[in-house]
């Protein structure tokens, strides 16, 4: 990373910390990903249970479902999770439409189109899946061939002692993020996170998304082995989509608690601004 | 299909309900035919990286009697409702014949006992419906290859054509009748069979009968049901409404191995 001296009486100092194929396969990614959330979203409403197996259908046991029952002279949206059920009138299973109760996995806001289209959904699903690939292997190319991965994502042998992981749990709920040499790296449980999501959860996905197609299946038939079947790597789709929405979350949250426009200016122009250590 | 709702059967109901079509800024993008050409090119990058990792013949996952599902799901139509389909059915199908026509060299019809006299090939498969579910079915049926060597592809011929006995939606036109298309490559794989037999007993009428196709690395809605006619055909522009099948008028890939 190279340094950019910004004089050391101002406290701080500006250093190149995204190269510019991180930065362009990170915004891919962002976009790719938002898009294939919300039309994923859109196909599950298709047919919105889960099962578990080879086989799964309206007269097997489904382990997590959303379907809109009658009550009284009103409708009801429910969500079934195992053997617990929950009233998610307004959001799951039964949600507005132009002002009108419909029956409906997810709300219309969070599928695309909005409308109920799973011919649409699918084509845009599978349009920004080859994007996200394509992105997701120049992205891994560029990290084997740079060194990036190593040097940026993997952590070190050192990092990944307890104390040391354990320290940097304590000051990340307390919101104390590095200063100085620190912060010219990712911490220990950034690099934990971001190796997981691109070694772990994004290749989920993909694999979990081509175990489903059953030409895929006649390709790798060993995929159906490994997910426990066809209906079962649909629900690891699903399941790891929320994971990863889940990582959005937070990882959103801390670009804002740790500095929203030093952290997405380094991302956009690739420039970071680190304080010195204070010197007291 | 029952619970397939498509773009254009959207939009009838949005009209006839007289709501607001206020469409937002995304729908719109998604609207736009542009959109539409840019995202088909998935479709066929899937199919050719497909064909490509699949060779010809490579199969599709057999299971076991211990793997059946407990109950198969019937879609799409369930009960033909045209006069000439009730007439067969009335008649144990005794009367139906499957007609093989088109580019070929010897057209032949086919009465239900003659098909099921042929060699047949019996597999127990997963049925895959584009909505995401899946069910586990034991077919037995005649090879779609071993047909067409008896009658002959004319070389121009590229696309084996499935017209059926279901009008699935209502038209003036007749645009709804419910057709199905392969290329050659999936019509002469081992796995395509026009099954007459479905988990040891006769196709019953919500899941086809007397006969319908199985092309086992495609999903469900090319599992076109109630075959009257078998068409080869040099292109698929001049059938219906030019996409290749039902589904695939209305918006759906035709390459449906995704």
């Amino acid at each position: 990373m190279a340094t950019i001296d910004a004089g050391a009486a101002t406290g701080r100092i500006v250093i190149y910390r995204h190269s510019l194929l991180v930065r362009l396969s990170h915004w891919v990614n962002v976009f790719c990903m938002t898009v294939l959330l919300f039309s994923g979203l859109q196909i599950f409403n298709a047919h919105p249970a889960l099962y578990w197996g080879q086989y799964g259908a309206d007269n097997d046991p489904s382990f997590i479902s959303m379907e809109a029952v009658e009550d009284g002279d009103k409708a009801k949206g429910l969500t079934r999770v195992g053997s617990l059920t929950f009233d998610t009138t307004g959001f799951l299973g039964l949600s507005e439409v132009d002002g009108e109760a419909s029956a409906r996995g997810f709300p219309d806001w969070l599928t695309i189109p909005s409308y109920q289209d799973l011919a649409t959904g699918r084509r845009w699903h599978f349009f920004f899946a080859w994007l996200f690939v394509i992105n997701g292997f120049i992205y891994l190319a560029y990290g084997l061939f740079s060194r990036h991965l190593r040097r940026d994502i993997l952590p070190a042998g050192s990092e990944l002692a307890p104390a040391h992981i354990g320290h940097e749990i304590v000051n990340h709920a307390r919101l104390r993020f590095p200063k100085g040499a620190e912060a010219r790296h990712y911490n220990t449980l950034q690099k934990l996170t971001y190796a997981a999501v691109i070694f772990l959860l994004l290749p989920l996905m993909i694999l979990t998304g081509l175990t489903m197609s059953p030409g895929f299946n006649a390709v790798a038939p060993w995929l159906l082995d490994v997910f426990g079947g066809r209906q079962s790597a649909r629900t690891i789709h699903f399941l790891t989509a929320f994971s990863l929405t889940a990582f959005v979350v937070v990882h959103v949250a801390m670009v804002i608690l740790s500095g929203v426009f030093n952290n997405l200016r380094s991302m956009i122009t690739g420039y970071y601004a680190i304080e010195q250590e204070d010197r007291q | 299909m029952s619970r397939i709702i498509t773009r254009r059967r959207f939009l009838i109901g949005a009209t006839m309900t007289a709501s607001a079509l206020g469409l937002s800024g995304c729908d719109a993008i998604v609207e736009s035919d542009r959109t539409k050409s840019v995202l088909k090119i998935a479709e066929g990058f899937s199919m050719k990286t497909q064909r490509f990792l699949l060779g010809d013949d490579a199969l599709a996952r057999e299971f076991t009697e211990a793997d059946l599902s407990p109950v198969f799901r019937a879609n799409g139509t369930s009960m033909p409702d045209n006069p000439q389909y009730l007439d067969w059915m009335n008649r144990q199908f005794s009367t139906w014949k499957l007609e093989v026509g088109g580019l070929v060299d010897k057209p032949m019809q086919l009465s239900l006992a003659e098909l099921k006299a042929l060699p047949a090939r019996t597999q127990i498969t997963r049925h895959d419906c584009v909505e995401g579910w899946s069910a586990i079915g034991k077919w037995t049926g005649v090879p779609l290859g071993a047909l067409l060597k008896a009658v002959g592809l004319k070389p121009e011929a590229r696309y084996i054509v499935f017209h059926c006995a279901d009008e699935y939606e209502k038209t003036l036109d007749g645009s709804g009748w419910y057709y199905e298309s392969i290329d050659l490559v999936d019509a002469f794989h081992p796995q395509t069979i026009l099954a007459h037999t479905m988990n040891g007993r006769d196709l019953e009428i919500a899941h086809g009968a007397p006969l319908r196709l199985r092309v086992e690395r495609q999903l469900g809605y090319k599992q076109a049901k109630y075959l009257t006619r078998i068409e080869a055909v040099a292109d698929l522009g001049r059938l219906y409404g030019g996409g290749g099948g039902f589904w695939e008028d209305r918006g759906y890939e035709w390459y449906a191995g995704i």
